[in-house]
This record gives C-alpha cells, sequence and structure tokens, in this order.
C-alpha cells in the first residue's frame, strides 16, 4: 500500500472543514448543526494525523484522542442544551432561541 | 504676664466656637454677653500684657511659639506670636475698639434676625485681626489676614435677603482677592529666595541678601504692596469699601473703618525693612495714598448716603496713611491709624444710631434737626466729625494728620507736590465731615425718630468720644508742647525721620485749611444751600458731580475693562470648549457601542460565521503578512 500524499489528507481535511462550516451556517435545525460541529472537528484531527504523519511523528494522533474525548464532552452538553431547547421551545429551530439579544 | 499672650486671639475664637455651635440655641442675653465678654476679656488681657511689655519686660520684644504648625524640610512656620511696640498698639487699638463695637452692637442688633450668627463672626473678625498683628511669620499673618477677609464677605452679605448684600459682599471678596493672590505670590518669592518666613529672620536676611533697589527686592515688596492696596482699599482697587456699606452699621464701623483696612498699613509698617530696601515702590506708596485720599474726598463730598460718606472718608484717611509710608514716616502713620481707629468707628455708630431712629434712612438729605432730638450723639458725632476734619488743637486728628503733613512736607522722600495733596485733603475732609454734620443734625426735622439708643449704644459712644479727644495728647508737635510719647515708644520698631526744620507756614497752613474747609460747608450746606444747588445746576456742574458721585467712574471702568469681557467669555465658553474633546470620545463611543450592538442578534448561526471570517481573516493576515 503505497504512501498517501500529504497534500490530498490535508485537502480532504480543508474540504470537510468547509462542509461542516456551510452546514453549520446554513441548516437552522440544531442537531444537524452539532452534526456539523462535529465534522469539523473530525476535519481538525485529520489534519493532525496527517501530519503527524508526514513528520513520522506520534503527536499528530495524541491530538486526535483529544479532540475526540473533547467532541465526545461537547455532544454530550450540546445534546442537553438542545433537550432543553426543546422543552422550552417546542422546535428545534436554533434561530427561534434568539432572546439573549435582549 | 507675658504667657498669657496667646489668650488675646484665642479668646475671641474660642467665642466663636461656642457661638458658632451653639448659638443659635442660646437666648439673645447670653449670645450678646459671649460674644462681647470674649471680647472684653481680650481686650483687659491686652491691657494687663501691654502694662506689664511695657514697664515690666527689659527687651524691645516678646515672642511666644506655641507649636510648629507644618513642617517640610526646611519650611517649618509656627503657630506662635511675637509682641513689640508696633503689634502691642495694633492689639490695644483692635481689642479695646472691637470691644467697644461689639458692646454698641448688642443693643444694635437686639431686633435682628441671625443675632448668634452675627456675634459669632465678629468674633471670628477680631480673634483673625489679632492673630494678623500677633503672628511672628508671613504665613500666619497670611492666615489672619485672608480670616478677615472672609469674615468681611461673611457680615458685609449679612442680611443675606437681600441679593444685592450678596453682590456688594462677592465684589468685597474679589477686589480684595486680587490683592490677596498678589501679596501671597510675593511670600512665596520671599521664601524662595530667603528661606525663612519668620518675620524677624526675613527682615535681617533682606538686608543682608538684598541690595537697595534690586530687582528681588522691588519684585517682592511690590507684591506685598499690591496685598496691602486690596485690604486697603487704595488706588485701584479701592470699589468694593463704598458697596461694602451694605452690611450693619457696626460691622462698618468695625471692619471698613477702624481695623480691617488698616491691615495693609501694618503689612507695610511690619515690614518697612523690605520696602526700605525698594525705594521705588516706596514713592509709588505714597503717590498712590495721595492720589487716593484726593479722589475719595472729592467722592465723599458729593454722596448721599450717610454711610457711603463715611466708606469715602476711610479710604481717603488710610490713604493719609499710606502717605506717611510711603516719605518714610511709620511711626505717623500708625500713629494716624490710631486715631483714625477712634474717630472713625465713633461716627459711623453714631450714624448707626441715626440710620436706625429713622427706620433705615440713610440720605443724609432727608435727616435734619436731629441736634435737638438726640443731642448726645450730636455731640458725640461733633466730636468725631472735628476729629476727623483734624480742628487744631482739641481733637486727636489734628494731631495725627498733622504730624503726617509735616513729615511730608520734611522728609526726603516727600516734597511739596506730596504735602500739598495732603493739605488739599485735609480741606476736603473738614468740608466734609461738617456736610455730614450740617445735613444730618442742623436745619429742619424732615423725618420722624423713633428709636433712641440704649445704654449699651451710649456707653461706647461715650468712651470713643473721650477717646477721639484724648488720644492725640501722646504726641504733639513741637510748637505745642512736643509730646513725643508715642514716637519714642514705636522707636523700638520703626525707625524715625530726622526732625525737619521748623516752618510755621506750613505748620499753620494745615489747621487753616481745615477751618476753611469747615467754614465753606457751613456757607454751602447750611447758609447758603442755594449756592450749592447752583454749582450742581450748571451742565458741568451736574456732570462732575454725576462723575464723582459714582467714585470716579472705576466701577464703570472695571466693568467694561475686566467683568464684561469676563462675562463674556464665561457665556461664551458655557459648553466649554475643553470639555468638547472629551465629549468627543464619550460620543463616539456611544456611536460604535450602538452600530456594534446591532452585530448582536442572538442568532447563533450569525455569531458562528462571523467567528469564522474573524479566523479567516486573522489567517489571512498571517499568512499573506
Amino acid at each position: 500500500m503505497g504512501q498517501i500524499p500529504t497534500e490530498h489528507g490535508l485537502i480532504l481535511a480543508g474540504l470537510l472543514f468547509i462542509l461542516g462550516l456551510v452546514g453549520l451556517l446554513a441548516r437552522r435545525n440544531v442537531i444537524f448543526m452539532l452534526l456539523s460541529v462535529e465534522i469539523m472537528l473530525n476535519a481538525a484531527g485529520l489534519a493532525f494525523v496527517t501530519a503527524g504523519a508526514r513528520w513520522n511523528q506520534p503527536d499528530g494522533q495524541v491530538m486526535f484522542i483529544f479532540v475526540l474525548t473533547m467532541a465526545a464532552a461537547e455532544v454530550s452538553v450540546g445534546l442537553a442544551l438542545v433537550l432543553l431547547l426543546y422543552q422550552k421551545f417546542k422546535t428545534l429551530d436554533a434561530d427561534a432561541a434568539s432572546r439573549l439579544r435582549d | 504676664m507675658l504667657d498669657l499672650l496667646w489668650l488675646i486671639p484665642a479668646l475671641p475664637c474660642a467665642g466663636f466656637v461656642v457661638l458658632a455651635m451653639v448659638g443659635s440655641r442660646l437666648s439673645r442675653p447670653v449670645v450678646a454677653s459671649l460674644g462681647v465678654i470674649s471680647v472684653g476679656l481680650s481686650a483687659a488681657v491686652a491691657l494687663l500684657v501691654g502694662v506689664d511689655f511695657v514697664w515690666f519686660w527689659p527687651e524691645n520684644m516678646y515672642a511666644q511659639r506655641l507649636w510648629t504648625w507644618i513642617a517640610v524640610d526646611r519650611f517649618t512656620p509656627a503657630i506662635g506670636f511675637s509682641l513689640d511696640a508696633l503689634s502691642l498698639v495694633m492689639i490695644l487699638v483692635v481689642s479695646v475698639v472691637g470691644f467697644l463695637i461689639l458692646l454698641y452692637s448688642a443693643g444694635f442688633m437686639i431686633g435682628s434676625e441671625g443675632y448668634s450668627r452675627f456675634f459669632a463672626y465678629m468674633n471670628l473678625f477680631v480673634g483673625s485681626m489679632l492673630t494678623l498683628v500677633m503672628a511672628d511669620n508671613l504665613l500666619l499673618l497670611y492666615l489672619g489676614w485672608e480670616g478677615v477677609g472672609l469674615c468681611s464677605y461673611l457680615l458685609i452679605g449679612f442680611w443675606h435677603s437681600d441679593p444685592a448684600n450678596g453682590r456688594a459682599a462677592i465684589k468685597a471678596f474679589i477686589v480684595t482677592r486680587v490683592g490677596d493672590a498678589s501679596m501671597a505670590v510675593g511670600i512665596f518669592l520671599i521664601f524662595v529666595s530667603l528661606g525663612t518666613l519668620q518675620i524677624e529672620d526675613v527682615m535681617q536676611k533682606a538686608q543682608i541678601t538684598w541690595a537697595v533697589g534690586s530687582g528681588t527686592a522691588i519684585a517682592a515688596s511690590a507684591l506685598l504692596l499690591g496685598g496691602a492696596l486690596g485690604k486697603s482699599a487704595q488706588l485701584p482697587l479701592q470699589t468694593w469699601l463704598p458697596d461694602a456699606m451694605a452690611g450693619p452699621t457696626p460691622v462698618s464701623a468695625l471692619i471698613h473703618a477702624a481695623t480691617m483696612v488698616t491691615a495693609g498699613v501694618y503689612l507695610i509698617a511690619r515690614t518697612h525693612v523690605l520696602f526700605m530696601l525698594a525705594p521705588p515702590v516706596l514713592t509709588a506708596i505714597a503717590v498712590i495714598g495721595a492720589i487716593t485720599l484726593l479722589i475719595a474726598g472729592v467722592s465723599a463730598l458729593t454722596q448721599h448716603d450717610i454711610k457711603r460718606v463715611l466708606a469715602y472718608s476711610t479710604i481717603s484717611q488710610v490713604g493719609y496713611m499710606f502717605l506717611a509710608l510711603g516719605v518714610g514716616a511709620w511711626s505717623a502713620a500708625i500713629f494716624h491709624f490710631v486715631t483714625h481707629a477712634c474717630f472713625k468707628a465713633l461716627l459711623f455708630l453714631c450714624a448707626g444710631v441715626v440710620i436706625q431712629g429713622l427706620d433705615e434712612e440713610h440720605n443724609m438729605f432727608k435727616m435734619g434737626g436731629l441736634r435737638r432730638v438726640i443731642p448726645g450723639t450730636f455731640w458725640a458725632f461733633l466730636v468725631g466729625a472735628a476729629s476727623l476734619s483734624a480742628l487744631p488743637i482739641v481733637t486727636a486728628g489734628f494731631y495725627s494728620k498733622d504730624l503726617i503733613l509735616m513729615e511730608a512736607w520734611s522728609s526726603q522722600a516727600g516734597g511739596g507736590w506730596l504735602w500739598l495733596a495732603g493739605l488739599t485733603g485735609a480741606f476736603l475732609t473738614s468740608m466734609y465731615a461738617f456736610r455730614m454734620v450740617f445735613l444730618t443734625f442742623f436745619g429742619e426735622a424732615k423725618a420722624e425718630f423713633h428709636k433712641r439708643p440704649d445704654i449699651s449704644m451710649t456707653i461706647p459712644l461715650v468712651i470713643l468720644a473721650a477717646l477721639s479727644i484724648v488720644v492725640g495728647f501722646i504726641e504733639t508737635p513741637r510748637s505745642l508742647g512736643s509730646i513725643t510719647f508715642f514716637s519714642d515708644f514705636m522707636e523700638s520698631v520703626l525707625p524715625e525721620l530726622p526732625a525737619g526744620a521748623l516752618n510755621t507756614a506750613v505748620e499753620i497752613s494745615a489747621p487753616l485749611a481745615s477751618v476753611i474747609g469747615l467754614y465753606l460747608a457751613y456757607l454751602l450746606f447750611l447758609r447758603r444751600p442755594r449756592w450749592t444747588e447752583r454749582i450742581t445746576g450748571t451742565a458741568a456742574g451736574s456732570l462732575l458731580h454725576a462723575y464723582w458721585f459714582s467714585g470716579w467712574g472705576f466701577d464703570w471702568l472695571y466693568d467694561w475693562l475686566i467683568v464684561t469681557p469676563l462675562a463674556r467669555a464665561a457665556n461664551w465658553n458655557k459648553e466649554d470648549v475643553i470639555d468638547l474633546g472629551y465629549g468627543a470620545i464619550a460620543w463616539v463611543s456611544t456611536v460604535s457601542s450602538m452600530a456594534l450592538a446591532l452585530t448582536q442578534t442572538g442568532k447563533i448561526r450569525w455569531y458562528a460565521a462571523a467567528i469564522a471570517l474573524g479566523a479567516l481573516l486573522f489567517i489571512g493576515i498571517v499568512v499573506l503578512g
């Protein structure tokens, strides 16, 4: 199995990140926004792993474990917030929860 | 006995503290006795100390240092008092005359609002004035100086419900403040160049450090002179005194005649060593005194208000003292201060009786014929007016004014012109003094007299009338007994002029001038009032009358020159130019905060987009830059 060029990995990570960002900005459903955030986190993780492979260092993979842990924590908090949001507004539309503006 | 020196200013100050704290809860007799007795005790202590000092103290000076006031490096002014011939005379006059005037006020003010407030202020005034004359350093002197200025402000505006009184008080405060600022700078200059404020040391060091006529000596003494001009109401800062008559009459008697206005004279006499190092300043003092005594004398001649006549006469008499100081006749100036304090207090107190009896009538042309109604006050007023006019032989004013004129003639610094100005002034003085007497006490009665003076008001009049005659005999010219008790006493502090040659013409002309003035007043204001009307009826006459009546237009000039431009500038600057810059900063942050507030939509996706954009921006900057 040949070596995957570093550029490919980085381009994939960038594409994934933009995909996640566009999803985050475009979707109004909170669940999909959380999913998009996960995609962005994974894009960042992929970039770490690719970079680690490029320099033959384990640090990239170590960082990915960190990202994974953080993502799990983030999702647990995020899902709790989603539940509360739904209880309060009976909707999953993020734009409905804009009362903090005032 | 001399240890009691500190009690002299402390007693009136204690009286002030007590009256200010609990005065409003005490009954009027208690308030009056507190106020009068504290100053009376102070006068008694002053007399005891004076006797002890003159007869039993071997040296020329006694100093009492109570404690160090401030200690900053070399700058260590003390609360300390010194007693010498000059300050003893000042202390005696201030406390005794002050006591008599307070005694008079006890009866005079009985029907007035704010009885305890009045006595509290008066006590504070006497205390400050005594501090001023007893201080052994310039800073403490300045404290007393500002204290009397403050009391003057409080007492001129005593009847504060009338805004005109408040304006008069503010005017007095601001005009004297101009002088005080100059004096403060003078004191700074003295400290910076001599390194001390102890008056004794300043005098000694100044003689060593400064040459006669050196720039620093001239600057320092000219700055001190500025303070003296303000406080003593001399040209060009004399405009506050006539308006200061808005206060109660005893206040005018105490502050604006007998004591406070002579603080400038005291200051110059006290620091005469400095002034002798600056001959141009001495000449300026003499010239200012001569001009002031003339223009104030002429103005006094045209006033209707009896108190304003007395106010202008005060300016004029203090002008005599300045003239004397300027020609180096130091003890003559102090002698005139003593006699002036007696007869001017007497005149004011008599005027108070008249004004109160006629229901606050100040206009002399609406008085008349009071000679038969209140004969006692008439005689007292006559004695005062005679003393003011320096009628020869019998009055105190004669001896002091004669001495000034003689020395103005014979002194090296003096001369014919200054003497002539003084002589003209003497003529004007007796003319306006007897104009007052004739208009007020002679002729037809024009108003009904209501309130006779009670016993507490009569006693001071009697004593002051007696003093107005007797005080003169402590110093008489060589042709009249040659008693030199006063100048011998003063010699330890103030240098004496070498005796000039006797000049009979000079000696006779002064009494002659006052007698002519008296006769002319009799002719113009009693015998032939038509003549006066004819003179003032002509175009030039009425114009001059109006000009002199307004005090030579100084008020108008200052209004035009200083007050109006300042008021206009203040009005123009109502929004505060300097604030504009800070206002702009506040405005910019308000507006930008409002603009930024628009971005706070509450929509989380907007925030995410903003974060992404921001990150992009920074990455862009880092990568491209």
